[in-house]
C-alpha cells in the first residue's frame, strides 16, 4: 500500500470546452492573410512589442486559423487560453520578422482569452476571443469507452487471480508448510500489485491486506500478506497465523468482488498506471515493500505490469492524440522490462539483497525515464 | 553581456520589480538577506546583516553596484559568440551538475541539446521553462514547469554547458570529433578524488544572483533529461570566490582571504583571447566545432577549515602570500598593487614566501599562463566526525588544460603551503562549445557539420 493516504480524485471537473490542437506550422512569409479552405478566413494577428491587434475576435466553432506575425523586435509568442490560463494551444518562438500560423480545434462555444507575449515574459496583451457555434467531435469518444471496458476485464481477470492464488497460499500456511508458503507469497500477491490503485480505493480493505507494520494506523492490527510475510521469514508461524491467513482470504475474495464494480474512467486509468510507477519509486525499488522476504521485485514486476496493461487499454486514444507519446512510452517500458528482466534468475527474481547499487541506480534511471512519460498521459485522455 | 530588459521577469508576475526596489515583488534573496536590488540602485541595505552590506568595499561603496555589472535582478543575453556564464560577471549563486548519457541513440541526445537550449534561452530571459510552465497544462497534467522560480526576476541567471572527455568514446559516433585539448586530467600529488565527485559526459552550469533561480534551472534541465541524461554529480555554491569583472569587488574565500585579485577579466579581451578562447589554430579541422569555446576544469577542494581557524594570522598569510585585510601582496600596500617575487622581508627572506600560493600560482613563475576562474564557497553538510565539509568549489575556463590548468596544478601540489589545509576531492573537465545565435542549439556545429 501507498505510504499517504492519497488525496481524493477530483470529482468530474467540467470538461471545459471540446478542444484540439490541430497543429501549427511555419509559414513562408507571404503578406496577404487569404481566407483558409475549410472554415471561415484565418484571422490576422499582428504582434509587436506593445500591441497585439487580431481581426477578429469571435469565430465560428470548427478549425480557428490564427496567422500571427511579429512586427515588434522582440520574440514573440501567441497564446489562446480556456478559462484559469488553461492553455488551450499556443505557438513560441516566433522571432521578429516571422510569421506562423495556429489553427485550434474548438467544438464548443465559449468565451476564451488570446494573448500576445512579447519578450516571452509576463502575462502577456490579452483579449477575449468569443466561440459561437458548436462542431462535430472527433472519434475518441467511442475509443475511450473501449478503454474503459478493456480495463475494467483486465481488473476483473487479475482479481480471480489474486483470489485463486490467495487461497493457495494460505492453505500452505495453515498447513504449516513453511517452505510451500514462501515460495508461492510472492507470486500469490503479484496480481495484487497489478490492480493496487484499485484496490486501494476500498477503505480499510487495502490496510488489512497489504499494511506494513511500520505504517499501520493507531488502532489497526498489524495482519495480512505482510504480517504472514514476518512470520515465515523471520519469527515463525506463531499461534494466530492461522486466524490471520482465514482473515485474508475473507478479506481477499470481498476485495476480488468490489473489484468488479468498480467504474474508471480515461483520467483515473491514466492516473493510476502514474501511481503504479510512483509505488515503484517510493516502495519497491528502495527495498522497504518486502523487508522480511525481500521479493521486492517481484512487487516491482506486479507494479510495472499494472500500469503497462492500464496504459494499453488506453493506447488508441493516445495514439490518436499524441502519437509520439505512444512511441516514446513504448520504448520506456520495453528498456525498464528488459532491466527488470535481467534481474529474474531460472524465472524467479533474485532476492533485492542482491542487488548492488549501481543496479538499484540503473533501476531508477529506467523508472524515471518511464514516470516522467507517464505523468503526460492523464492530461492527453481528459484534453477534450 | 548585456543587460537586455529591466523587466525581464519570470512570466505572469504582476509587476516587474527590477527597476524599483519598493514595488510589490520580494525576490527570495532579498528575503535571505543576500544581495538585492537594494544595492544594485545604490540604497543601504538595512542592519548590516546582508550579503551586500559584507561585500562593501572599505569606501562603502557596495561591492555590485560598479557601472558596467548588470543589475541583480536582469536577464543576461543567452545568446553571443560565446556562452554566457563564462565571462559574464560571476553572480552570486552557483548550482553545477554532471551528468551521464543513459541514451545510445544519437538522436535522442542531439534532441535533448535542442529542447534543453529552448529552456535555458527562456529561463535567462526569466520566462517559465515551457510556454504556460506553472498551470497552463491544465488540471490533469503535471506543469511542465516545476514552479519555484515564479515570479522571481531573472536573477542574472546564465546557463553553460559542456561536453566531458567520455561523451566521445564512441557510442554517439563522436570519436574523431574529441578536440585534442579535451583530456582527463592528470593524476596530481595529493588527490584524493572521489569517484562520484568527478567525471561526467556533460555539464551544465547555472549561476544567478538568487540560489532558487539557479536551482531552478538545473532542476527542469534534469527534468527534461529523464530518459536521456542522469545525474552523476552535483555541487552548490553559496557564494562566488572570483570577479570577473573589473567592476566587481574581490570576494573572499572559506580562508577569509580575497581571491581571484589578479583574475582575467571581462574588459580584457586581449588577455581572453590568449588565455580563454580557443583559435581556429588550437585545433585539427574536424575539432573546429570547439572555435570560440572554452574549457572548464572543476575541482572540489574540501577546506579543513577548523585546522585553518587555528593558524596564526602571520602564517595564514605566508601561505597565501597576501595580507589578509586588505588582500595586499605581501611587501605592498594595496590589492592591486605589482607582486615583486624578489622583495626582501626585515628579516632576509622573500616577502612573498618561496611556498606562498600565489607566487606558484602567478603566471611569471608559469611561463605566463594565466585562466579565469569562477569558483564557488561551498558548505555540504558535515563529514560525520564533527566538522563542516567545506570549501572551495573551483571552476577555471582556459584555452587549453594541458598547458595550463596541468602545470599550475602542478606546481602547487608539489610545493604549496595550503596542501596541509585542503584536498581535492572531485575533478572533471568539459569542452564548452561556443555561443549560439536564435535558431540554433548548444553544441550544434558538433553534431551536425
Amino acid at each position: 500500500m501507498s505510504r499517504t493516504a492519497r488525496r481524493a480524485a477530483p470529482l468530474a471537473l467540467a470538461t471545459i470546452a471540446a478542444l484540439a490542437l490541430v497543429g501549427c506550422t511555419d509559414k513562408p512569409d507571404t503578406p496577404s492573410s487569404s481566407t483558409k479552405a475549410g472554415g471561415s478566413g484565418a484571422i490576422t494577428v499582428n504582434a509587436t512589442d506593445t500591441a497585439c491587434e487580431l481581426s477578429a475576435s469571435t469565430a465560428q466553432a470548427g478549425t480557428v486559423t490564427f496567422d500571427i506575425s511579429n512586427a515588434g523586435t522582440k520574440i514573440n509568442e501567441f497564446y489562446v487560453y480556456a478559462a484559469g490560463d488553461r492553455i488551450v494551444s499556443e505557438v513560441e518562438n516566433i522571432t521578429p520578422g516571422l510569421k506562423r500560423q495556429l489553427k485550434v480545434e474548438i467544438t464548443e462555444p465559449g468565451t476564451f482569452t488570446t494573448a500576445c507575449k512579447p519578450g516571452m515574459v509576463g502575462d502577456g496583451i490579452r483579449s477575449d476571443f468569443t466561440v459561437t457555434g458548436t462542431a462535430a467531435k472527433g472519434s475518441a469518444d467511442q475509443k475511450v469507452a473501449k478503454a474503459i471496458s478493456d480495463y475494467r476485464a483486465f481488473v476483473a481477470t487479475e482479481s480471480d487471480k489474486l483470489l485463486a492464488g490467495t487461497e493457495e497460499f494460505v492453505t500452505a500456511v495453515k498447513a504449516g508448510d513453511v517452505a510451500k508458503a514462501k515460495t508461492l507469497y510472492p507470486t500469490a500477491r503479484l496480481p495484487w500489485e497489478t490492480i493496487e490503485p484499485v484496490a486501494e480505493s476500498f477503505g480499510d480493505l487495502d490496510p488489512r491486506i497489504d499494511g506494513r507494520e511500520d505504517v499501520i494506523e493507531d488502532g489497526m492490527k498489524f495482519t495480512g500478506y505482510h504480517r504472514l510475510e514476518k512470520d515465515l521469514w523471520v519469527t515463525g508461524l506463531q499461534a494466530d497465523s492461522n486466524a490471520i491467513a482465514d482473515q485474508l482470504l475473507v478479506d481477499v475474495k470481498e476485495i476480488a468482488t468490489k473489484s468488479k464494480s468498480v467504474e474508471p474512467t480515461a483520467l483515473t486509468i491514466a492516473n493510476g498506471a502514474k501511481a503504479l510507477l510512483d509505488e515503484v519509486a517510493t516502495g519497491k525499488i528502495t527495498g522497504e515493500e518486502e523487508r522480511y522476504s525481500h521479493t521486492d521485485l517481484w512487487d516491482f514486476r506486479g507494479n510495472l505490469q499494472g500500469s503497462q496493461s492500464a496504459l494499453e487499454t488506453l493506447r488508441p486514444v493516445v495514439t490518436e492524440r499524441n502519437p509520439a507519446l505512444q512511441k516514446t512510452l513504448d520504448a520506456r517500458f520495453g528498456e525498464l522490462n528488459k532491466l527488470l528482466e535481467s534481474h529474474r534468475v531460472n524465472g524467479s527474481f533474485v532476492s533485492y539483497t542482491k542487488l548492488t547499487a549501481a543496479d538499484i541506480k540503473a533501476l531508477t534511471v529506467s523508472l524515471d525515464a518511464l514516470g516522467e512519460e507517464v505523468s503526460k498521459v492523464p492530461a492527453v485522455v481528459e484534453s477534450k | 553581456m548585456t543587460e537586455s530588459s529591466s523587466a525581464a521577469e519570470r512570466s505572469d508576475a504582476p509587476t516587474p520589480v527590477a527597476a524599483s526596489p519598493t514595488s510589490g515583488g520580494v525576490s527570495r534573496r532579498r528575503l535571505l538577506g543576500t544581495t538585492g536590488t537594494a544595492a544594485a540602485v545604490g540604497l543601504v541595505a538595512g542592519a548590516g546583516v546582508t550579503y551586500a552590506a559584507g561585500r562593501a568595499t572599505a569606501d562603502g561603496t557596495p561591492a555590485d553596484a560598479g557601472p558596467g555589472v548588470p543589475s541583480l535582478d536582469a536577464a543576461i543575453d543567452f545568446h553571443g559568440e560565446h556562452q554566457a556564464g563564462i565571462v559574464t560577471p560571476a553572480q552570486d549563486r552557483l548550482h553545477f551538475v554532471a551528468l551521464d548519457v543513459v541514451t545510445k541513440d544519437r538522436a535522442e541526445l542531439v534532441a535533448l541539446l535542442k529542447t534543453w537550449t529552448r529552456a535555458a534561452e527562456r529561463m535567462s530571459a526569466g520566462a517559465e521553462a515551457a510556454p504556460g510552465g506553472l498551470v497552463g497544462g491544465g488540471p490533469f497534467a503535471a506543469p511542465e514547469d516545476t514552479g519555484e522560480a515564479y515570479g522571481l526576476p531573472a536573477s542574472g541567471l546564465t546557463i553553460t554547458v559542456g561536453f566531458g572527455p567520455s561523451l566521445f568514446d564512441g557510442r554517439f559516433g563522436l570519436a574523431a570529433r574529441k578536440p585534442a585539448a579535451l583530456e582527463n586530467l592528470p593524476a596530481f600529488v595529493g588527490d584524493q578524488l572521489e569517484a562520484n565527485r568527478s567525471g561526467g559526459d556533460l555539464c551544465i552550469q547555472a549561476c544567478a544572483n538568487d540560489p532558487q533561480v539557479a536551482v531552478h534551472a538545473v532542476r527542469n534541465l534534469v527534468r527534461l533529461g529523464f530518459g536521456v541524461v542522469s545525474v552523476r554529480w552535483s555541487q552548490l555554491g553559496f557564494g562566488r570566490t572570483s570577479s570577473t569583472s573589473t567592476a566587481q569587488a574581490t570576494p573572499r574565500n572559506m580562508f577569509g582571504f580575497k581571491d581571484g585579485t589578479n583574475n582575467l577579466k571581462l574588459e580584457d579581451p586581449a588577455g581572453l583571447a590568449e588565455h580563454v578562447w580557443v583559435a581556429t589554430k588550437d585545433e585539427k579541422p574536424v575539432a573546429a566545432w570547439m572555435v570560440g569555446g572554452s574549457y572548464l576544469v572543476a575541482r572540489r577542494i574540501r577546506m579543513h577549515i577548523e585546522i585553518w581557524d587555528r593558524t596564526s594570522l602571520q602564517e595564514q598569510e605566508d601561505i597565501i602570500g597576501r595580507d589578509k585585510k586588505v588582500g595586499a601582496p605581501l611587501g605592498q600596500a594595496k590589492e592591486f598593487d605589482e607582486l615583486d617575487f624578489a622583495k626582501k622581508a626585515p628579516d632576509g627572506t622573500p616577502a612573498i614566501p618561496e611556498i606562498a600560493h600565489v607566487r606558484l600560482a602567478h603566471s611569471s613563475n608559469l611561463r605566463g599562463v594565466k585562466i579565469l576562474r569562477r569558483g564557488y564557497n561551498f558548505t555540504d553538510g558535515t563529514d560525520g566526525v564533527g566538522h563542516l565539509d567545506a570549501g572551495l568549489f573551483f571552476l577555471a575556463f582556459m584555452r587549453d588544460p594541458g598547458k595550463q590548468f596541468v602545470p599550475m596544478q602542478r606546481a602547487l601540489a608539489s610545493k604549496d603551503g595550503l596542501n596541509e589545509y585542503i584536498e581535492h576531492n572531485g575533478s572533471a573537465v568539459f569542452a564548452c562549445p561556443p555561443g549560439t545565435v536564435p535558431g540554433q542549439f548548444w553544441g550544434q556545429s558538433l553534431f551536425t557539420t
